[in-house]
Protein backbone atom coordinates (compact mmCIF):
# COMPACT_ATOMS: atom_id res chain seq x y z
CA UNK A 1 0.00 0.00 0.00
CA UNK A 2 3.33 2.26 0.34
CA UNK A 3 3.39 2.85 -3.10
CA UNK A 4 5.55 5.81 -4.57
CA UNK A 5 3.24 8.98 -5.31
CA UNK A 6 4.77 11.04 -8.17
CA UNK A 7 4.04 14.34 -8.71
CA UNK A 8 0.61 14.76 -10.71
CA UNK A 9 -0.24 11.29 -10.02
CA UNK A 10 -2.74 10.78 -7.44
CA UNK A 11 -3.42 7.32 -5.38
CA UNK A 12 -6.21 5.09 -5.97
CA UNK A 13 -7.23 5.63 -2.62
CA UNK A 14 -7.41 9.17 -2.63
CA UNK A 15 -9.07 9.13 -5.51
CA UNK A 16 -12.06 7.38 -4.30
CA UNK A 17 -12.19 9.68 -1.75
CA UNK A 18 -12.45 12.96 -4.15
CA UNK A 19 -15.72 10.91 -6.13
CA UNK A 20 -17.20 10.59 -2.88
CA UNK A 21 -17.20 14.18 -1.71
CA UNK A 22 -18.27 15.11 -5.30
CA UNK A 23 -21.07 13.06 -4.72
CA UNK A 24 -21.88 13.85 -1.39
CA UNK A 25 -21.53 17.76 -2.03
CA UNK A 26 -23.50 16.84 -5.34
CA UNK A 27 -26.43 15.36 -2.91
CA UNK A 28 -26.39 18.37 -0.69
CA UNK A 29 -26.99 21.01 -3.33
CA UNK A 30 -30.08 18.71 -4.75
CA UNK A 31 -31.73 18.69 -1.55
CA UNK A 32 -31.44 22.55 -1.00
CA UNK A 33 -32.60 22.92 -4.41
CA UNK A 34 -35.80 20.75 -3.93
CA UNK A 35 -36.44 22.24 -0.38
CA UNK A 36 -36.30 25.81 -2.03
CA UNK A 37 -38.33 25.35 -4.26
CA UNK A 38 -41.01 23.39 -2.84
CA UNK A 39 -41.04 25.92 -0.04
CA UNK A 40 -41.47 29.14 -2.36
CA UNK A 41 -44.17 27.26 -4.39
CA UNK A 42 -46.33 26.64 -1.05
CA UNK A 43 -45.50 30.31 0.26
CA UNK A 44 -47.00 31.60 -3.56
CA UNK A 45 -50.07 28.97 -3.16
CA UNK A 46 -51.18 30.52 0.69
CA UNK A 47 -50.43 33.89 -0.25
CA UNK A 48 -52.17 34.07 -3.67
CA UNK A 49 -55.02 31.54 -2.57
CA UNK A 50 -56.02 33.80 0.26
CA UNK A 51 -59.43 35.16 -0.02
CA UNK A 52 -58.06 38.95 -0.10
CA UNK A 53 -55.02 38.16 -2.29
CA UNK A 54 -57.27 39.94 -6.06
CA UNK A 55 -57.51 42.95 -3.37
CA UNK A 56 -54.17 42.95 -1.84
CA UNK A 57 -52.37 42.41 -5.47
CA UNK A 58 -54.21 45.60 -6.73
CA UNK A 59 -53.23 47.99 -4.05
CA UNK A 60 -49.66 46.80 -3.17
CA UNK A 61 -48.83 45.05 -7.03
CA UNK A 62 -50.21 46.96 -9.46
CA UNK A 63 -47.91 47.30 -12.37
CA UNK A 64 -49.08 50.07 -13.67
CA UNK A 65 -49.18 52.11 -10.53
CA UNK A 66 -45.16 51.49 -10.07
CA UNK A 67 -44.32 52.38 -12.92
CA UNK A 68 -45.97 55.75 -13.02
CA UNK A 69 -44.54 56.35 -9.25
CA UNK A 70 -40.87 55.10 -10.70
CA UNK A 71 -39.82 58.69 -11.42
CA UNK A 72 -40.59 60.54 -8.61
CA UNK A 73 -39.55 58.14 -6.20
CA UNK A 74 -36.23 57.69 -7.68
CA UNK A 75 -35.96 61.44 -7.62
CA UNK A 76 -36.26 60.74 -3.73
CA UNK A 77 -33.91 57.94 -3.55
CA UNK A 78 -31.20 60.55 -4.88
CA UNK A 79 -31.82 62.46 -1.88
CA UNK A 80 -31.48 59.84 0.30
CA UNK A 81 -28.51 58.64 -1.18
CA UNK A 82 -26.71 62.48 -0.95
CA UNK A 83 -27.85 62.13 2.80
CA UNK A 84 -26.18 58.70 3.43
CA UNK A 85 -22.85 59.75 1.84
CA UNK A 86 -22.70 62.85 3.66
CA UNK A 87 -24.17 62.04 6.66
CA UNK A 88 -21.88 58.65 7.04
CA UNK A 89 -18.32 60.67 6.44
CA UNK A 90 -19.50 62.71 9.26
CA UNK A 91 -19.92 60.07 11.09
CA UNK A 92 -17.10 57.86 10.71
CA UNK A 93 -15.18 60.98 11.27
CA UNK A 94 -16.75 61.75 14.43
CA UNK A 95 -17.11 58.31 16.02
CA UNK A 96 -13.33 57.47 15.62
CA UNK A 97 -12.95 60.79 17.69
CA UNK A 98 -15.31 59.91 20.70
CA UNK A 99 -14.28 55.84 20.62
CA UNK A 100 -10.75 57.86 21.41
CA UNK A 101 -11.83 59.90 24.11
CA UNK A 102 -13.72 56.97 25.55
CA UNK A 103 -10.24 55.24 25.41
CA UNK A 104 -8.34 57.79 26.89
CA UNK A 105 -6.67 56.71 30.31
CA UNK A 106 -5.65 58.54 32.96
CA UNK A 107 -7.59 60.87 35.71
CA UNK A 108 -6.49 64.43 34.24
CA UNK A 109 -8.70 62.92 30.98
CA UNK A 110 -11.79 61.85 33.41
CA UNK A 111 -14.09 65.22 32.26
CA UNK A 112 -13.35 64.50 28.38
CA UNK A 113 -14.32 60.79 28.95
CA UNK A 114 -17.07 61.06 31.14
CA UNK A 115 -18.58 63.48 28.33
CA UNK A 116 -17.89 61.04 25.57
CA UNK A 117 -19.97 58.05 27.35
CA UNK A 118 -22.34 60.47 28.45
CA UNK A 119 -23.22 61.31 24.73
CA UNK A 120 -22.91 57.41 23.83
CA UNK A 121 -25.47 56.86 26.62
CA UNK A 122 -27.67 59.70 25.63
CA UNK A 123 -27.70 59.20 21.77
CA UNK A 124 -27.90 55.20 21.94
CA UNK A 125 -30.75 55.15 23.97
CA UNK A 126 -32.99 57.77 22.75
CA UNK A 127 -34.86 56.62 19.93
CA UNK A 128 -34.76 58.04 16.67
CA UNK A 129 -37.79 59.10 15.58
CA UNK A 130 -38.17 61.19 19.08
CA UNK A 131 -34.71 62.79 18.36
CA UNK A 132 -35.88 63.76 14.63
CA UNK A 133 -38.83 65.36 15.81
CA UNK A 134 -36.89 67.18 18.87
CA UNK A 135 -34.17 68.40 16.41
CA UNK A 136 -36.51 68.60 13.20
CA UNK A 137 -38.88 70.84 15.05
CA UNK A 138 -37.83 71.72 18.53
CA UNK A 139 -34.53 73.31 17.00
CA UNK A 140 -35.95 75.73 14.76
CA UNK A 141 -38.15 76.63 17.44
CA UNK A 142 -35.62 78.12 19.16
CA UNK A 143 -35.86 80.97 16.55
CA UNK A 144 -31.89 81.37 16.72
CA UNK A 145 -30.14 82.72 14.02
CA UNK A 146 -27.66 80.61 12.14
CA UNK A 147 -29.79 77.56 12.71
CA UNK A 148 -30.99 76.20 9.91
CA UNK A 149 -34.61 74.98 9.31
CA UNK A 150 -34.07 72.82 5.85
CA UNK A 151 -35.68 69.78 6.82
CA UNK A 152 -32.72 67.69 5.50
CA UNK A 153 -30.21 69.24 7.38
CA UNK A 154 -31.77 68.60 10.04
CA UNK A 155 -32.65 65.41 9.64
CA UNK A 156 -29.15 64.71 8.87
CA UNK A 157 -28.23 66.48 12.01
CA UNK A 158 -30.66 63.99 13.66
CA UNK A 159 -28.71 60.87 12.18
CA UNK A 160 -25.68 61.71 12.73
CA UNK A 161 -26.42 62.08 16.46
CA UNK A 162 -27.42 59.15 16.61
CA UNK A 163 -25.52 57.29 14.21
CA UNK A 164 -21.97 58.23 16.02
CA UNK A 165 -23.33 56.76 19.09
CA UNK A 166 -23.49 53.35 18.15
CA UNK A 167 -20.01 53.42 15.59
CA UNK A 168 -18.21 55.29 18.68
CA UNK A 169 -18.98 51.99 20.13
CA UNK A 170 -17.98 49.66 17.62
CA UNK A 171 -14.99 51.14 17.16
CA UNK A 172 -13.94 51.43 20.76
CA UNK A 173 -14.93 47.98 20.97
CA UNK A 174 -11.97 47.61 18.16
CA UNK A 175 -9.32 49.44 19.36
CA UNK A 176 -9.43 47.70 22.49
CA UNK A 177 -9.25 44.94 21.21
CA UNK A 178 -5.88 45.66 20.20
CA UNK A 179 -3.48 44.03 22.33
CA UNK A 180 -1.67 46.64 24.78
CA UNK A 181 1.56 45.25 23.42
CA UNK A 182 1.06 47.04 20.37
CA UNK A 183 0.68 49.98 22.09
CA UNK A 184 4.13 49.51 23.83
CA UNK A 185 5.85 48.26 20.80
CA UNK A 186 4.92 51.74 18.40
CA UNK A 187 5.96 53.90 21.88
CA UNK A 188 9.18 52.13 22.28
CA UNK A 189 9.82 53.01 18.84
CA UNK A 190 9.45 56.71 19.60
CA UNK A 191 6.02 57.15 18.22
CA UNK A 192 3.78 60.00 20.31
CA UNK A 193 0.52 58.90 20.92
CA UNK A 194 -1.81 59.82 17.74
CA UNK A 195 0.94 58.45 15.38
CA UNK A 196 0.60 55.66 17.71
CA UNK A 197 -3.21 55.66 17.40
CA UNK A 198 -3.47 56.79 13.52
CA UNK A 199 -1.18 53.81 12.25
CA UNK A 200 -0.87 51.06 14.73
CA UNK A 201 -3.98 51.00 16.41
CA UNK A 202 -6.89 52.23 14.41
CA UNK A 203 -5.96 50.26 11.53
CA UNK A 204 -6.22 46.99 13.40
CA UNK A 205 -9.05 48.18 14.82
CA UNK A 206 -11.06 48.93 11.86
CA UNK A 207 -10.21 45.63 9.99
CA UNK A 208 -11.09 43.99 12.93
CA UNK A 209 -14.86 45.45 13.09
CA UNK A 210 -15.58 46.13 9.77
CA UNK A 211 -18.48 43.89 9.33
CA UNK A 212 -20.31 45.34 11.77
CA UNK A 213 -19.34 49.10 10.58
CA UNK A 214 -20.76 47.70 7.40
CA UNK A 215 -24.22 46.77 9.63
CA UNK A 216 -24.44 50.25 10.58
CA UNK A 217 -24.02 51.54 7.18
CA UNK A 218 -26.54 49.45 5.90
CA UNK A 219 -29.08 50.27 9.00
CA UNK A 220 -28.10 54.24 8.08
CA UNK A 221 -29.54 53.20 4.33
CA UNK A 222 -33.16 52.73 5.37
CA UNK A 223 -32.88 54.62 8.58
CA UNK A 224 -32.13 57.87 5.60
CA UNK A 225 -35.75 57.34 4.79
CA UNK A 226 -37.10 58.47 8.50
CA UNK A 227 -36.35 61.99 7.36
CA UNK A 228 -39.31 62.34 5.54
CA UNK A 229 -41.26 62.64 8.67
CA UNK A 230 -39.90 66.12 9.17
CA UNK A 231 -41.61 66.71 5.38
CA UNK A 232 -37.82 65.77 3.30
CA UNK A 233 -38.96 64.89 -0.41
CA UNK A 234 -37.14 61.66 -0.19
CA UNK A 235 -38.26 58.33 -1.32
CA UNK A 236 -40.24 57.53 1.36
CA UNK A 237 -42.36 60.67 1.32
CA UNK A 238 -42.63 60.44 -2.70
CA UNK A 239 -44.22 57.13 -1.98
CA UNK A 240 -46.46 59.02 0.12
CA UNK A 241 -47.43 61.35 -1.94
CA UNK A 242 -47.84 59.01 -4.90
CA UNK A 243 -50.07 56.91 -2.76
CA UNK A 244 -52.11 59.68 -1.48
CA UNK A 245 -52.95 61.00 -5.42
CA UNK A 246 -53.69 57.21 -6.44
CA UNK A 247 -55.40 55.76 -3.28
CA UNK A 248 -52.85 52.63 -3.82
CA UNK A 249 -50.05 51.48 -1.81
CA UNK A 250 -47.90 50.01 -4.52
CA UNK A 251 -45.37 53.18 -4.55
CA UNK A 252 -44.28 51.99 -1.14
CA UNK A 253 -43.50 48.48 -2.67
CA UNK A 254 -41.79 50.55 -4.97
CA UNK A 255 -39.66 52.51 -2.92
CA UNK A 256 -39.24 49.23 -0.37
CA UNK A 257 -37.45 47.29 -3.32
CA UNK A 258 -35.50 50.05 -3.89
CA UNK A 259 -33.81 50.51 -0.36
CA UNK A 260 -33.16 46.93 -0.67
CA UNK A 261 -31.28 46.72 -3.98
CA UNK A 262 -29.24 49.47 -2.20
CA UNK A 263 -28.60 47.31 0.58
CA UNK A 264 -27.22 44.03 -1.52
CA UNK A 265 -23.98 46.07 -3.18
CA UNK A 266 -22.90 46.88 0.76
CA UNK A 267 -23.55 43.45 1.95
CA UNK A 268 -21.28 42.34 -1.35
CA UNK A 269 -18.78 44.87 -0.52
CA UNK A 270 -18.54 43.68 3.23
CA UNK A 271 -17.83 40.14 2.13
CA UNK A 272 -15.38 41.00 -0.46
CA UNK A 273 -13.34 43.36 1.44
CA UNK A 274 -13.39 40.69 4.68
CA UNK A 275 -11.71 38.35 2.10
CA UNK A 276 -9.34 40.71 0.99
CA UNK A 277 -8.23 41.19 4.52
CA UNK A 278 -7.87 37.40 5.68
CA UNK A 279 -5.83 36.32 2.06
CA UNK A 280 -3.65 39.20 2.75
CA UNK A 281 -2.45 38.89 6.44
CA UNK A 282 -3.21 34.68 6.53
CA UNK A 283 -5.46 33.21 8.04
CA UNK A 284 -4.95 33.41 11.82
CA UNK B 1 35.47 55.49 33.20
CA UNK B 2 33.43 57.56 30.65
CA UNK B 3 29.89 58.39 31.47
CA UNK B 4 27.51 54.80 31.90
CA UNK B 5 25.25 54.83 28.83
CA UNK B 6 22.30 54.29 31.41
CA UNK B 7 22.31 54.59 35.00
CA UNK B 8 19.10 53.34 37.26
CA UNK B 9 19.00 55.57 40.26
CA UNK B 10 16.88 54.12 43.27
CA UNK B 11 14.04 53.01 41.14
CA UNK B 12 10.71 52.20 42.57
CA UNK B 13 8.07 51.01 40.47
CA UNK B 14 4.47 50.03 42.44
CA UNK B 15 1.14 48.71 41.24
CA UNK B 16 -1.21 49.74 43.59
CA UNK B 17 -0.14 48.05 46.75
CA UNK B 18 2.54 46.09 45.45
CA UNK B 19 6.22 47.27 45.47
CA UNK B 20 7.71 45.46 42.19
CA UNK B 21 10.69 47.50 42.49
CA UNK B 22 12.11 48.43 45.27
CA UNK B 23 15.14 50.34 44.64
CA UNK B 24 17.71 49.35 42.10
CA UNK B 25 20.12 50.95 41.20
CA UNK B 26 21.88 49.80 37.99
CA UNK B 27 24.67 50.98 35.66
CA UNK B 28 25.03 50.03 32.01
CA UNK B 29 28.65 50.97 30.23
CA UNK B 30 28.87 51.40 26.27
CA UNK B 31 29.64 48.04 24.98
CA UNK B 32 28.87 46.40 27.76
CA UNK B 33 25.86 43.20 27.77
CA UNK B 34 24.21 43.17 30.70
CA UNK B 35 21.76 40.44 31.64
CA UNK B 36 19.19 40.45 34.04
CA UNK B 37 18.12 36.86 35.59
CA UNK B 38 15.46 36.03 38.39
CA UNK B 39 12.63 33.60 39.26
CA UNK B 40 9.17 35.23 37.51
CA UNK B 41 7.47 37.64 38.96
CA UNK B 42 10.63 39.21 40.08
CA UNK B 43 10.21 42.66 38.03
CA UNK B 44 12.69 41.91 35.01
CA UNK B 45 10.38 42.82 32.86
CA UNK B 46 9.10 45.67 34.35
CA UNK B 47 12.91 47.32 34.72
CA UNK B 48 12.86 47.32 31.23
CA UNK B 49 9.40 48.96 30.54
CA UNK B 50 10.94 51.74 33.17
CA UNK B 51 13.91 52.34 31.37
CA UNK B 52 12.36 52.62 28.20
CA UNK B 53 9.56 55.23 30.20
CA UNK B 54 6.56 53.13 29.29
CA UNK B 55 5.68 53.04 32.94
CA UNK B 56 5.57 55.90 35.08
CA UNK B 57 8.41 55.47 37.65
CA UNK B 58 7.08 56.25 41.72
CA UNK B 59 10.79 56.79 42.61
CA UNK B 60 14.23 57.58 41.35
CA UNK B 61 16.31 58.11 37.79
CA UNK B 62 16.75 56.92 34.77
CA UNK B 63 19.67 58.52 33.15
CA UNK B 64 20.99 57.86 29.41
CA UNK B 65 24.29 59.20 28.75
CA UNK B 66 24.20 61.13 32.24
CA UNK B 67 20.95 62.87 31.30
CA UNK B 68 17.63 62.27 33.39
CA UNK B 69 15.04 61.24 31.17
CA UNK B 70 12.72 60.59 34.13
CA UNK B 71 11.87 63.95 34.85
CA UNK B 72 8.62 64.53 33.89
CA UNK B 73 9.93 67.70 31.78
CA UNK B 74 11.66 65.52 29.28
CA UNK B 75 9.85 64.47 25.90
CA UNK B 76 10.04 60.68 26.66
CA UNK B 77 9.20 59.76 23.02
CA UNK B 78 12.14 61.85 21.86
CA UNK B 79 14.31 59.99 24.97
CA UNK B 80 12.73 56.47 23.76
CA UNK B 81 14.82 57.09 20.06
CA UNK B 82 17.83 56.48 21.85
CA UNK B 83 16.58 53.27 22.69
CA UNK B 84 15.73 49.86 20.78
CA UNK B 85 13.12 47.41 22.46
CA UNK B 86 12.28 43.97 21.92
CA UNK B 87 9.71 42.33 23.49
CA UNK B 88 8.80 38.96 24.57
CA UNK B 89 5.76 38.81 22.07
CA UNK B 90 3.17 40.39 20.15
CA UNK B 91 5.92 42.36 18.94
CA UNK B 92 5.56 43.32 15.09
CA UNK B 93 2.59 45.03 13.91
CA UNK B 94 0.62 42.69 12.01
CA UNK B 95 -1.10 45.13 9.38
CA UNK B 96 1.91 46.02 8.30
CA UNK B 97 4.28 44.25 5.59
CA UNK B 98 8.01 43.18 7.05
CA UNK B 99 9.67 45.96 5.05
CA UNK B 100 7.31 48.68 6.56
CA UNK B 101 7.71 47.47 10.47
CA UNK B 102 11.00 48.32 10.23
CA UNK B 103 10.79 51.42 8.28
CA UNK B 104 8.25 52.41 10.77
CA UNK B 105 9.72 54.53 12.71
CA UNK B 106 12.91 56.04 10.80
CA UNK B 107 9.84 56.82 8.27
CA UNK B 108 7.22 58.56 10.77
CA UNK B 109 9.45 59.82 13.85
CA UNK B 110 12.84 60.52 12.11
CA UNK B 111 11.61 61.73 8.87
CA UNK B 112 13.90 59.19 6.83
CA UNK B 113 12.64 59.36 2.94
CA UNK B 114 11.01 55.83 2.20
CA UNK B 115 13.57 54.81 -0.16
CA UNK B 116 16.63 55.55 1.97
CA UNK B 117 14.90 53.84 4.82
CA UNK B 118 13.78 50.83 2.38
CA UNK B 119 17.78 50.29 1.10
CA UNK B 120 18.77 50.69 5.06
CA UNK B 121 15.66 47.70 6.27
CA UNK B 122 17.36 45.53 3.37
CA UNK B 123 20.73 45.63 4.81
CA UNK B 124 19.76 44.66 7.82
CA UNK B 125 17.00 42.25 6.88
CA UNK B 126 19.84 40.55 5.05
CA UNK B 127 21.98 40.55 8.35
CA UNK B 128 19.62 38.78 10.02
CA UNK B 129 18.76 36.42 7.35
CA UNK B 130 15.73 37.78 6.06
CA UNK B 131 16.17 39.47 3.22
CA UNK B 132 13.66 37.52 1.09
CA UNK B 133 10.90 37.96 3.34
CA UNK B 134 10.45 41.59 3.30
CA UNK B 135 7.22 41.80 1.51
CA UNK B 136 5.94 38.85 3.33
CA UNK B 137 3.63 39.75 6.44
CA UNK B 138 4.81 38.80 10.32
CA UNK B 139 1.57 36.37 10.72
CA UNK B 140 3.22 34.55 8.01
CA UNK B 141 6.63 33.93 9.48
CA UNK B 142 7.98 31.34 11.85
CA UNK B 143 8.20 32.77 15.90
CA UNK B 144 11.72 33.21 15.65
CA UNK B 145 11.48 34.95 11.88
CA UNK B 146 9.03 37.06 13.43
CA UNK B 147 11.40 38.03 16.62
CA UNK B 148 14.31 38.46 14.23
CA UNK B 149 12.34 41.04 12.22
CA UNK B 150 11.72 42.36 15.89
CA UNK B 151 15.52 42.77 16.45
CA UNK B 152 15.96 44.17 12.95
CA UNK B 153 13.60 46.84 13.85
CA UNK B 154 14.56 47.76 16.90
CA UNK B 155 18.35 48.21 15.51
CA UNK B 156 16.77 50.40 12.44
CA UNK B 157 17.50 53.69 14.40
CA UNK B 158 20.35 52.94 15.40
CA UNK B 159 20.09 52.98 19.18
CA UNK B 160 22.72 53.23 21.49
CA UNK B 161 21.02 50.56 24.07
CA UNK B 162 19.09 47.63 23.11
CA UNK B 163 16.84 46.56 25.80
CA UNK B 164 15.56 42.70 25.40
CA UNK B 165 12.98 40.59 27.15
CA UNK B 166 13.00 37.56 27.62
CA UNK B 167 13.25 37.32 23.31
CA UNK B 168 13.46 33.88 23.30
CA UNK B 169 11.10 32.25 25.74
CA UNK B 170 8.06 32.28 23.25
CA UNK B 171 10.01 30.34 21.02
CA UNK B 172 10.32 26.60 20.33
CA UNK B 173 12.85 25.02 21.20
CA UNK B 174 14.70 24.86 17.51
CA UNK B 175 14.14 28.80 17.03
CA UNK B 176 15.51 29.71 19.89
CA UNK B 177 18.91 29.16 18.73
CA UNK B 178 18.71 31.34 16.07
CA UNK B 179 17.63 34.40 18.01
CA UNK B 180 20.61 34.07 19.97
CA UNK B 181 23.07 33.27 17.48
CA UNK B 182 22.01 36.91 16.51
CA UNK B 183 21.87 38.11 19.84
CA UNK B 184 25.72 36.95 20.22
CA UNK B 185 26.64 38.57 16.82
CA UNK B 186 25.33 42.00 18.05
CA UNK B 187 27.39 41.28 21.25
CA UNK B 188 30.02 40.58 19.28
CA UNK B 189 29.93 44.35 17.64
CA UNK B 190 30.18 46.30 20.44
CA UNK B 191 26.51 47.02 21.02
CA UNK B 192 25.61 48.21 24.24
CA UNK B 193 22.66 45.29 25.42
CA UNK B 194 20.49 44.90 28.91
CA UNK B 195 18.41 42.18 28.42
CA UNK B 196 16.37 39.61 30.44
CA UNK B 197 16.57 36.15 30.00
CA UNK B 198 15.90 32.56 31.52
CA UNK B 199 18.55 31.11 29.29
CA UNK B 200 21.56 30.86 31.68
CA UNK B 201 23.96 28.94 29.27
CA UNK B 202 23.64 31.57 27.22
CA UNK B 203 24.01 34.88 29.57
CA UNK B 204 27.48 32.75 30.82
CA UNK B 205 28.46 33.09 27.24
CA UNK B 206 27.69 36.74 26.52
CA UNK B 207 27.39 38.64 29.42
CA UNK B 208 29.72 40.83 30.69
CA UNK B 209 28.02 41.13 34.08
CA UNK B 210 25.11 38.72 35.60
CA UNK B 211 22.45 40.95 37.42
CA UNK B 212 20.28 38.78 39.93
CA UNK B 213 16.95 40.57 40.69
CA UNK B 214 14.62 39.06 43.29
CA UNK B 215 11.67 40.35 45.05
CA UNK B 216 12.12 43.78 43.12
CA UNK B 217 15.71 43.87 44.68
CA UNK B 218 19.11 43.83 42.71
CA UNK B 219 20.17 41.18 45.01
CA UNK B 220 23.63 40.41 43.08
CA UNK B 221 25.61 41.63 40.41
CA UNK B 222 28.96 40.61 38.64
CA UNK B 223 31.10 38.68 36.11
CA UNK B 224 28.43 35.60 35.26
CA UNK B 225 31.43 32.84 36.35
CA UNK B 226 31.14 34.52 39.52
CA UNK B 227 27.44 35.52 39.89
CA UNK B 228 26.06 31.51 38.01
CA UNK B 229 29.13 29.84 39.24
CA UNK B 230 30.00 30.93 42.64
CA UNK B 231 27.05 33.23 44.29
CA UNK B 232 27.94 34.93 47.82
CA UNK B 233 23.56 35.43 48.69
CA UNK B 234 21.65 32.44 49.71
CA UNK B 235 18.74 33.66 47.30
CA UNK B 236 21.13 33.57 44.12
CA UNK B 237 21.86 30.07 45.08
CA UNK B 238 18.53 29.30 45.90
CA UNK B 239 17.39 30.42 42.12
CA UNK B 240 20.28 28.71 40.20
CA UNK B 241 19.34 25.24 42.22
CA UNK B 242 15.59 25.40 40.55
CA UNK B 243 17.13 26.36 37.51
CA UNK B 244 20.04 23.73 37.38
CA UNK B 245 17.27 21.15 38.53
CA UNK B 246 15.07 22.62 35.63
CA UNK B 247 17.91 21.32 33.37
CA UNK B 248 18.21 24.90 32.07
CA UNK B 249 21.68 25.02 32.95
N1 LIG C 1 0.53 46.33 34.57
C1 LIG C 1 0.64 45.68 35.75
N2 LIG C 1 -0.28 45.85 36.72
C2 LIG C 1 -0.17 45.22 37.91
N3 LIG C 1 0.83 44.39 38.23
C3 LIG C 1 1.79 44.17 37.32
C4 LIG C 1 1.74 44.81 36.03
N4 LIG C 1 2.83 44.40 35.33
C5 LIG C 1 3.51 43.57 36.14
N5 LIG C 1 2.90 43.43 37.34
C6 LIG C 1 3.38 42.63 38.47
O1 LIG C 1 4.70 42.96 38.70
C7 LIG C 1 5.45 41.82 39.04
C8 LIG C 1 6.71 41.75 38.21
O2 LIG C 1 6.34 41.48 36.87
P1 LIG C 1 7.39 41.36 35.69
O3 LIG C 1 6.61 41.18 34.44
O4 LIG C 1 8.32 42.50 35.75
O5 LIG C 1 8.14 40.02 36.08
P2 LIG C 1 9.28 39.27 35.30
O6 LIG C 1 10.45 39.23 36.18
O7 LIG C 1 9.46 39.87 33.95
O8 LIG C 1 8.67 37.83 35.18
P3 LIG C 1 8.74 36.77 33.96
O9 LIG C 1 10.06 36.10 34.07
O10 LIG C 1 7.63 35.82 34.23
O11 LIG C 1 8.55 37.53 32.69
C9 LIG C 1 4.56 40.62 38.88
O12 LIG C 1 4.18 40.16 40.12
C10 LIG C 1 3.37 41.16 38.14
O13 LIG C 1 2.19 40.56 38.61
MG1 LIG D 1 9.01 39.24 31.93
Amino acid sequence: MTGVVRAGVVSELHRERLAYRRSRSRRSTAIALVSTVVFAALVWVAVTGSPGWPRVRQSFFDPATAWRALPAVLDGLWLNLRVLVVCEVLILVLAVGVAALRTLRGPVWFPVRALATGYVDLFRGLPLIILLYLVGFGLPGLRLTGVPNDPVVLGGIALVLTYTAYVAEVFRAGIESVHPSQVAAARSLGLGYRKTMRLVVLPQAVRRVLPALLNDFVALQKDCGLISVLGAVDAVRAAQIQQAQSFNFTPYVVAALLFVLLAIPSGRLADALSRRVADRQGAR
Amino acid sequence: MSEPVLSVRGLVKRYGERTVLDGVDLDVREHEVVVLIGSSGSGKSTLLRCVDLLEELDDGQVLLDGRDVSDPRVDADVARRAMGVVFQAFNLFPHMSVLDNVTLASRVVHGVPREQAERRARELLTRVGLAEHATAYPDRLSGGQQQRVAIARALAHEPRLLLLDEITSALDPELVGEVLALVRELAGQGRTILMATHEMGFARQVADRVCFLDGGKLVESGPPEQVLGDPVHERTRQFLRRVIDAGRL
